[in-house]
């Protein structure tokens, strides 16, 4: 073998692991998309593997008589409040860590980063019976409470991360033609991270639509909706709905995640350290 | 330098204090309501929570399922991993593909699998099709536990090895080029750069990514209460169950505190483990 063919051939078995990796991921999805649709007929024809005829019946089913709709409505509520809290508690804390020189600094950044490795379960079973001391105890807000815990510690990081980015020159010459610290942060600081924040927000978004455990234990009549889909498809005893709701309540829960990478992919990535290109 | 003031810690107070009451208390309730009984200091509540039948197999499954997942998806995330840290046509496209799993949760996850995998979901289906087998292969139900078991691990190989893929890439970028040209100058193999440059030197992603992964594997539940519901008890389901079924609050916390405990024993055993490589690598 020469080395033109040796060359080639790597090339292929390059591109081949790279095309079955990205397969992997997208079959799944789309499987599950045109499943969403397919009518029962073709569902169950053991010949159609691509189905030809479709419905929005299911979908519909799921979303208006089984309540995924106000699912959807109190998760964008949660999310909304979880995002305004975590971030009038986070980005002062997270301007404080990348701006200031303080002692103690490195053990309270750990020490919040360690904060966030408390297992979700301990929070959210102890949390109910506080809650219905407090008439929190199936409320958003009591979700939206427990969500900004799990998020905090992440908007902290990200934040600081993102203000050490913002030069200290651009600041120290704003203060030096007279505006305060905070007329400079305000003026200044924040127009330069606010699409680092943004990002941060859209993953806070994320993350509190995605998560179940809490809201599941927390709310009983206001579900979000992974809450609100997993008590309709699971129930107690596992396998309740049939097959072709299941299918659309897959579609449901991932469309919007799928819309929202569409418009952060950029910031997702970058978020982690990863520079493109 | 900043004059020394209290201004740095006002600023974080709000945010810190708020962590340690969302952890510090429910701390004190789980530890209250698993160790009490009618207001008085009793293991009863431990008692019940070990005779419980479900309770062995939770523990097991849950280990299991870490077992079995973690290091497959480490290992997975590597290379996929490699294969992206170079320039090639498409690349963005293919990145794309592979964070797309970074949005979407584990029941949406358990969902789409489940129609994969059920009786006439897309593999059964396609495989009668290609004449692979004749009947559709069952997976979901209580006589096929194994088979769910399994489900349960694609689901979550396929969902959450993103998050390792993106930690590990971001480890391999900041690597420097320079360590890999000069050892392809002294003529080292691909295999000899992987194992004695990269590898080494992708340690800390590796070990990260590792700890994170087990900490959220030991709560694993959305997956699982989807794909299988109680047929594969795992611990963090346990403690639904009893709290939303049962009405059981001090099982649950039990169930709560092992959780705990279980990450707290794993995470010091990673970092453990981490400075005793560091203390190799000086020698």
């Amino acid at each position: 073998m020469n080395d033109e063919t040796k060359y080639a051939l790597k090339k292929i078995g390059f591109y081949t692991a790279v095309f079955t990796a990205a397969v992997w991921i997208l079959i799944p999805i789309v499987i599950s998309f045109l499943y969403a649709f397919t009518s029962k007929a073709d569902y169950y024809d053991p010949t159609k593997i691509i189905p030809t005829s479709f419905t929005s019946e299911y979908v519909n089913t799921i979303l208006f008589t089984l309540g995924a709709w106000d699912g959807i409505k109190n998760s964008v509520i949660v999310a909304v409040l979880t995002i305004i809290i975590s971030f009038v508690l986070g980005v002062p804390a997270g301007y404080s860590i990348a701006k200031y020189m303080f002692p103690g600094k490195d053990h309270i950044k750990l020490s919040i980063v360690a904060l966030r490795m408390f297992p979700i379960p301990v929070m959210a079973i102890p949390l109910l019976v506080l809650y219905i001391d407090l008439r929190l105890a199936d409320t958003l807000l009591g979700v939206a409470l427990a969500h900004t815990a799990m998020a905090l510690p992440f908007v902290v990081l990200i934040t600081s991360s993102i203000f050490a980015g913002v030069s200290k020159e651009y600041e120290e010459a704003a203060m030096v033609f007279g505006l305060t610290r905070f007329g400079s942060f305000r003026k200044i600081t924040l127009p330069l991270a606010l699409p680092g924040l943004a990002a941060a927000a859209m993953f806070t978004f994320v993350m509190s639509w995605n998560e179940v455990f809490v809201a599941s234990i927390l709310t009983l009549n206001n579900r979000t909706l992974p809450a609100q889909i997993l008590s309709i498809m699971a129930g107690s005893s596992g396998g309740a709905a049939p097959d072709y709701y299941k299918f659309a309540a897959a579609f449901i829960m991932t469309l919007p995640a799928m819309l929202f990478i569409l418009f952060a992919r950029r910031y997702l990535i970058t978020m982690w350290g990863i520079t493109l290109k | 330098m900043e004059r020394r003031s209290l201004v740095p810690y006002l600023l974080i107070l709000p945010a810190f204090a708020y962590l340690l009451f969302f952890v510090g208390y429910p701390l004190i309730q789980a530890l209250y309501l698993a160790f009490t009984q009618n207001g008085a200091l009793s293991l009863d509540v431990w008692r019940r929570t070990f005779s419980d039948y479900y309770f062995w197999s939770a523990f097991k499954y849950t280990i299991a399922l870490a077992g079995i997942i973690v290091p497959t998806q480490v290992a997975l995330a590597v290379v996929l991993a490699l294969l992206m840290n170079r320039v090639f046509k498409g690349k963005d496209a293919a990145l794309y593909a592979l964070i797309i799993p970074l949005t979407i949760s584990d029941v949406a996850a358990g969902l789409i699998w489940y129609s994969m995998l059920s009786p006439y979901g897309f593999v059964n289906k396609l495989l009668m099709n290609l004449g692979v087998i004749s009947q559709p292969i069952y997976v979901f139900g209580y006589e096929y536990r194994t088979r769910e078991f399994f489900a349960i691990v694609i689901a979550e190989l396929w969902r959450s090895t993103a998050i390792v893929f993106v930690i590990i890439l971001a480890g391999l970028q900041m690597i420097s080029r320079e360590y890999i040209e000069a050892a392809e100058v002294f003529g080292a193999s691909y295999w000899t750069r992987l194992r004695r440059i990269v590898l080494p030197l992708l340690k800390p992603s590796i070990q990260s990514a590792l700890i994170i992964r087990t900490l959220f594997a030991m709560q694993i539940f959305g997956v699982v209460w989807i794909l299988a519901g109680r047929d594969i008890p795992v611990l963090a389901g346990e403690g639904y169950y009893q709290l939303t079924e049962i009405k059981d609050a001090g099982v649950a916390s039990v169930y709560a505190l092992i959780i705990a405990g279980l990450s707290i024993l794993l995470g010091t055993l990673y970092i453990k483990f981490l400075r005793a490589e560091y203390l190799e690598v000086g020698e």
